[in-house]
């Protein structure tokens, strides 16, 4: 195939413990660690031995979101990816929004496939990749643990809360990546310096004619209730006890 | 007509427990009780099965070859057809709904409520994000139908006692061909208790150390009626297999016991667990973090605590 896009979020690092805003406006996210979401990290990283494989020519990495999103783009570029699309916004976008903003760019640019992360590690959603799939009108392949591409047909592993099924789609087909699919690879300092070179387009979001309309307001958030800390035991008869005592054990 | 549409999964003969939950949500949006809609090549079992359960009104089905395996690109618009008479349709926060959901929601032009925890109102719902680290309450505004799916621990199972019709639809809507179902692996396939319904749940981390000693814990479990579960770590590293895992990536549930065994509790790894009864964590490191959030806490090596909890319990 000529072409792969992979979608890159920018998300506050997976190491970060978020605070909610007292106000409950949002989350503090001033001077957090950002980073590619970790789904996405494997997308691209399944991208690339696409690509080195000799299964795809070019590697097309889009992020929605504010300038900042540059960053991860250039991180993406750095890995490997050969050029990016910054669909800019200053507003939340929700996945319908981000799903419509994503078919401009796959009408634009034809892939033979889509590989975005199942789930954005922020608002847990786990809905962008199966959305644009129905907008575009074409196969989804969610949860992906392993890929294979044979002509013009994947066959994908999925991972279900049953085991693992396996699907055959044809291409172009969008495919999300669970965490097994593979282990991405490190960005090397001489790459980040190559990265700086490759193509990084900036389009506003407004410029796509995408219907932004809010379909799922935020209202408010809080913490959440929190567990608190229990008994510590210092034997297996007095665990036993305690789960005796509560019914739980016979 | 009911206003709430539920969309069933099974799994051909039975109904998954997660539908039970989804009708028990759909009654807190809608006390009238809810429609459930089953897409089968032959719904007859599942659908008396859901005819069955208290709260439900009508069971639908759409009959049709083609219907044989779950594939969303091919159920997603069949739902969409049929979801236009409702203001709801939901589905359970299973990677059967999650798969599907999204796709019924775009067809139709509206958002999702991913995960629905809790009702506050009859278009405001409470909702996990970063990981369960914080609780966002969203509101879908009037006019737009509300697509969601339920989180499975966050409500009971309906009961059993109804006797609601069965009516079968006709089935029309073109359906696409570019999807194929090729097999389903059932990992560990046991006859354990399933995790997401178990009452008991033993689970396994890194330090359970390799595929040989997780024996310990499935002793343990058939002992006391227990399903197994993991850590992303002992899945990963090839101790059992995917299905078992728990976590945010995993399985979230809500058994009235949990007991961690060589896990470190990693936020992750905990955001599957916080519904459930009694937390119970076994760890050789006193500082593990698991440790803040058990309700009780032993210091130890699983490797002496298993066998002489065997022995205990007799
Ligand atoms: C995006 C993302 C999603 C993730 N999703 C999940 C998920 O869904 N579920 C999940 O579990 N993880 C998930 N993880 C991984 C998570 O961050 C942790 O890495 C993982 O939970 C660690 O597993 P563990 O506790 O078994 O291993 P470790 O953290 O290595 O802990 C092993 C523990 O075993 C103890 N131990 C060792 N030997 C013994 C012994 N003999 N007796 C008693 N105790 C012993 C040690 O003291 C230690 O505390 C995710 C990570 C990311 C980035
Ligand atoms: N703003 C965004 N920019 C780039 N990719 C996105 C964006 N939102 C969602 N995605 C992609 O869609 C996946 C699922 O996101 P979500 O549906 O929000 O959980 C992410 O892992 C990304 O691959």
């Amino acid at each position: 195939m000529e072409k792969i896009i992979v979608c890159l979020k920018r998300v506050v690092d997976y190491n970060v413990r978020i605070r909610v805003r007292p106000d409950g406006t949002g989350v503090m996210t001033d001077g957090v660690k950002m980073s590619i979401n970790p789904f996405d990290e494997i997308a691209l990283e399944e991208a690339l031995r696409i690509r080195e494989r000799g299964q795809a020519k070019e590697v097309v990495a889009v992020s929605i979101g504010p300038a900042d999103c540059q960053q991860q783009l250039r991180t993406g570029l750095a890995m490997g990816a050969d050029r990016a699309v910054l669909i800019e916004t200053a507003d939340d976008v929700e996945p319908l929004v981000a799903a419509r903003a994503l078919l401009r760019i796959v009408e634009r640019e034809q892939p033979g496939l889509v590989l975005l992360g199942k789930q954005a590690i922020d608002d847990d959603n786990n809905q962008t990749g199966q959305m644009l799939a129905a907008l575009w009108n074409r196969p989804q392949a969610t949860f992906a643990s392993r890929l294979e591409l044979d002509g013009g047909r994947a066959t994908v592993t999925r991972e279900v809360d049953a085991g693992l099924e396996v699907l055959s789609v044809d291409l172009p087909a969008v495919v999300t990546t669970d965490l097994r699919l593979n282990e991405p690879r490190y960005v090397k300092l001489p790459d980040i310096m190559k990265a700086k070179k490759k193509p990084l387009e900036t389009l506003a979001l407004a410029s796509l004619a995408v219907d932004a309309a809010v379909r799922v307001r935020s209202l408010r958030y809080a913490e959440p209730v929190e567990r608190t800390k229990g008994t510590m035991v210092t034997d297996v008869d007095a665990l036993v006890a305690v789960l005796r005592d509560k019914g739980l054990l016979n | 007509m009911a206003r709430v549409l539920v969309i069933a999964e099974h799994d051909g003969t039975h109904l998954n427990q997660s539908t039970a939950r989804c009708v028990s949500c759909a009654a807190q949006i809608d006390p009238a009780g809810a429609d459930v809609l089953v897409l089968g090549a032959d719904c007859t079992a599942v659908a008396a099965e859901a005819a069955a359960l208290q709260g439900v009104a009508r069971v639908l089905t759409l009959t049709r070859p083609e219907n044989a395996a779950a594939l969303a690109a091919v159920f997603a618009p069949q739902i969409a057809a049929v979801a236009s008479g409702y203001g709801y349709v939901l589905g359970p926060s299973t990677t059967f709904g999650k798969d599907l959901m999204p796709r019924v929601a775009a067809l139709l032009g509206v958002g999702q409520v991913s995960d629905l925890m809790g009702v506050d109102g009859p278009r405001s719902f409470r909702r996990p994000i970063y990981a369960g680290n914080a609780v966002l309450t969203v509101e879908v505004p009037e006019g737009l139908t509300v697509v969601a799916t339920v989180r499975a621990a966050s409500f009971r199972p309906a009961g059993a006692g109804g006797t609601a019709p069965v009516e079968a639809l006709a089935t029309s809507t073109p359906v696409p061909a570019h999807t194929r179902f090729v097999e389903l692996r059932t990992g560990s396939g046991s006859t354990r208790p399933d995790l997401q319904t178990a009452r008991i749940v033993v689970s396994g981390g890194r330090g359970v150390g390799s595929e040989a000693n997780f024996a310990l814990l499935y002793q343990l479990a058939d002992r006391i009626g227990a399903g197994v579960g993991a850590s992303r770590a002992a899945v990963d590293a090839g101790f059992v297999p995917n299905d078992m895992q728990v976590g945010q990536t995993g399985k979230i549930i809500a058994p009235e016991l949990y007991m961690a065994f060589g896990i470190s509790g990693a936020i992750q790894h905990l955001t599957g667990i916080k519904d459930a009864g009694l937390i119970v964590a076994i760890n050789k490191d006193p500082e593990a973090a698991i440790f803040q959030v058990a309700d009780v806490g032993l210091v130890g090596d699983l490797f002496q605590v298993i066998p002489e909890l065997l022995k205990k319990l007799g």
